[in-house]
């Protein structure tokens, strides 16, 4: 490990020569766990970091989107002691942090017939469990937490206790407005867990492996030495991209998706009975949720921290995450400012009908992919003909046949 | 006391506290839940003879494991597809209504 | 090691038997899904990692689900205002009797039983060698699962679907 490290550029090593350093520094009984507490703390406090400030992005950019500012006035407080006032509005940037003192300082309102025990173990269960599936997330060449070899089913392992944090803040709070949006919330995520992993399978046949580094390593191939073999690149690929995108949306709640809260039907949703630090937790897991599955796109689909071009490689690989991470984000926030809210039963539908057979669909055109992977030249575009055309005509007919049946809703109970 | 007495007893404890549970509830949600532990015990005794047995073949009990939980699956979904239908027509997830086969 | 075999054991056995006591559906439901989180962390702990991740996919993820919400599709009122019935109390006792017994006969047996000492070396099993060992020994019984998960799916859709026909009721 170090002799290969040696020889990488300083940026490259940065990190984990920082986190030896720090770890020399403790008694030698006490250095294993200064590793691996190392280690949780800058996953825990980067990802919350990074949560902070996208939090602001996403208001300021919905703002822009609508046509007004966002939040520009939290910056640092002023400062009477020196001679001049050194006071900078920091364009809103200190938002989040005015944001959780504000939520830090609320009172926290408990409903007196609610489940007390379950109503204040639903947040922390669902921290805890998003911020865990980080730990297999490959940051940069060299930044693992943890290198497991069942990666993916670990992460799905993971990120499945959120389902039962949301039932239990729903049912614990005693509130219709909340089972009903529980409820709602399961069946949306039920429905969705299905394409998104489905979506995933490809990748492992193509790869045959579970491991985010192992399948971030095998997209490390350039073609003419500019153009990356990125799983998004491939027909399936992008076909399974599409997919794990209307499904991170559905899964994280997010507009066009986000029935659970749908503020004119449903109050807050699962979240009506929550105030104070308990409710922000619960927004800080649904970003959690957002970034990592973000993460996990990158890592499947967009190269992980692979560079776009070998020429572009001097960039330090965690820089080259984030930057593609930050991107998925942004183009969460334009759809969230974008698109409008879909009805239930078009939602159920668009999953069971569409994206699930299509999914299915797509793991036959990857299996078609491996068992051609050895012809070349003018087969070449034949394998890629074959595979588009798998891609495209199920796309078409399966799409005529959830567009047909559209006509205005029949209200039973109240026409 | 090697290990795998330790876990063989530990996967009977679960046993025993499923079949206790099976019996004595008259729910009969509940009751499937105990027929669950009771298969997790199952599979636990799996795991400890794969880990712990004198030379097992590489792979045998995890296979066996992975199979049982499928079929565990399988099992919960009719089981408590089951519970609903009997509920439809009963009104009640109690054992001792469902009389209707009663000679 | 053994600390913590002993710890995953507590979780398990504790959160199940109190699981079986309450007479909160709800709670007992939550409290055995903690029991099997408990059975994957022995997993965890036996090296076998795959089959413990598989086991929370399946039982927290999905069992756990369909359990909670068979509990409350068949809610009637709340559970702890019904009084106790005196027959139920004489099935616990026989149910409890007889739980002893099997413990103790099994207990007695696993105990009495000259074990083989446990190898030096865990068996190392990585998730290829298990999905090589799945489809090419196995293939056959891997079919076999598929087309009983697919039963099974269509099975419990058809129970739980409403046998009432509801075209009257669209067309209005």
């Amino acid at each position: 490990m170090s002799a290969v490290l040696a020889s990488e550029p300083f940026l490259e090593r940065a990190p984990l020569e920082l986190r030896d350093a720090v770890v020399q520094l403790l008694p030698a009984p006490a250095q294993w766990l200064g590793h691996h507490l190392i280690t949780i703390l800058a996953v825990v406090l980067g990802f919350s970091l990074f949560f902070a400030f996208t939090t602001v992005a996403e208001r300021k950019l919905l703002g822009r989107l609508q046509n007004r500012l966002g939040p520009n006035r939290a910056g640092v407080p002023k400062f009477s002691i020196l001679p001049f006032h050194l006071r900078h509005k920091l364009f809103g940037l200190s938002q989040p942090f005015a944001d959780a003192i504000k939520a830090l300082t609320k009172e926290d309102i408990v409903p007196a017939a609610a489940d007390k025990l379950l109503h204040f173990l639903a947040p922390v269960v669902v921290v805890a469990f998003s911020l865990m599936t980080f730990a297999v997330l490959p940051v940069g060449r060299h930044l693992v937490p943890v290198e497991l070899d069942a990666a993916l089913l670990y992460f799905f392992a993971a990120g499945c206790a959120s389902e039962l944090a949301l039932f239990m803040a729903g049912w614990s709070s005693r509130n219709k407005y909340s089972l009903l949006a529980a409820m709602r919330a399961l069946a949306q995520l039920i429905s969705y867990e299905l394409p998104l992993i489905l979506s995933v399978v490809p990748i492992v046949l193509v790869t045959g492996t579970l491991s985010t580094v192992a399948i971030v390593q095998s997209q490390g191939v350039w073609s003419f030495g500019l153009l990356p073999h990125w799983f998004v690149f491939t027909p399936w690929g992008f076909a399974g991209f599409i997919i794990f995108l209307i499904a991170t949306l559905a899964e994280t709640n997010r507009s066009p998706f986000d029935l659970p809260e749908a503020e004119s039907e449903l109050v807050a949703g699962h979240l009506t009975e929550y105030s104070g630090f308990k409710y922000a937790l619960f927004f800080m897991a649904e970003y959690f949720g957002m970034t990592a599955l973000s993460g996990l796109g990158v890592t499947l689909f967009l190269g992980g921290w692979q560079a776009p071009a070998p020429f572009l490689e001097f960039i330090p690989s965690y820089l080259w995450f984030m930057g593609k991470l930050v991107g998925m984000l942004v183009f969460f926030i334009w759809i969230r400012g974008t698109l409008l809210r879909l009805r239930i039963d078009q939602l159920t539908r668009l999953s069971w009908q569409f994206l699930v057979p299509l999914a299915l669909l797509n793991v036959g055109n990857a299996a078609f992919w491996s068992l051609t992977a050895h012809w070349s030249g003018p087969l070449n575009l034949v394998r890629w003909a074959i595979a588009l055309a798998l891609v495209v005509t199920p796309f078409l007919l399966l799409g005529r046949t959830l567009s047909a049946g559209f006509a205005p809703r029949t209200y039973r109970y109240a026409s | 006391m090697s290990s795998l007495h330790l876990c063989l007893l530990i996967s009977s404890a679960l046993f025993c506290i499923g079949l206790t549970g099976a019996l004595a509830r008259s729910n009969t949600i509940l009751v499937l839940l105990g027929i669950e532990l009771m298969l997790n015990a199952a599979n636990i005794n799996f795991i400890a003879f794969w880990r712990f047995g004198p030379s097992p073949a590489p792979a045998s009990g995890v296979i066996f494991v992975l199979f049982s939980i499928a079929v565990a699956a399988a099992e919960a979904a009719v089981g408590l597809a089951l519970i609903i239908a009997v509920y439809r027509h009963q009104k009640s997830v109690r054992l001792q209504d469902a009389t209707c086969l009663k000679g | 090691m053994t600390v913590a075999l002993f710890l995953i054991a507590g979780l398990m056995l504790g959160s199940a038997g109190v699981a079986l006591l309450l007479r909160n559906l709800i709670h007992s439901a939550l409290l055995l899904v903690a029991s099997w989180a408990g059975v994957a962390a022995f997993y965890l702990w036996a090296g076998a990692e795959f089959v413990a991740f598989a086991q929370i996919l399946v039982y927290v993820g999905a069992i756990s689900m369909v359990v909670l919400f068979a509990v409350l599709l068949t809610r009637q009122g709340l559970e702890i205002s019904r009084p106790v019935e005196p027959d139920a109390q004489w099935r616990a006792f026989s149910a409890i009797t007889v739980g002893a017994c099997l413990a103790a006969v099994l207990g007695s047996a696993i105990l009495s039983t000259k074990l083989p000492a446990a190898t030096a070396t865990a068996p190392t099993l990585s998730v290829k060698d298990t999905g090589l060992e799945l489809m090419n020994h196995h293939g056959a019984a891997l079919l076999i699962v598929g087309l009983i998960l697919t039963v099974a799916l269509l099975g419990a859709t058809v129970l739980a679907a409403t046998d009432k026909p509801q075209k009257t009721e669209d067309a209005a």
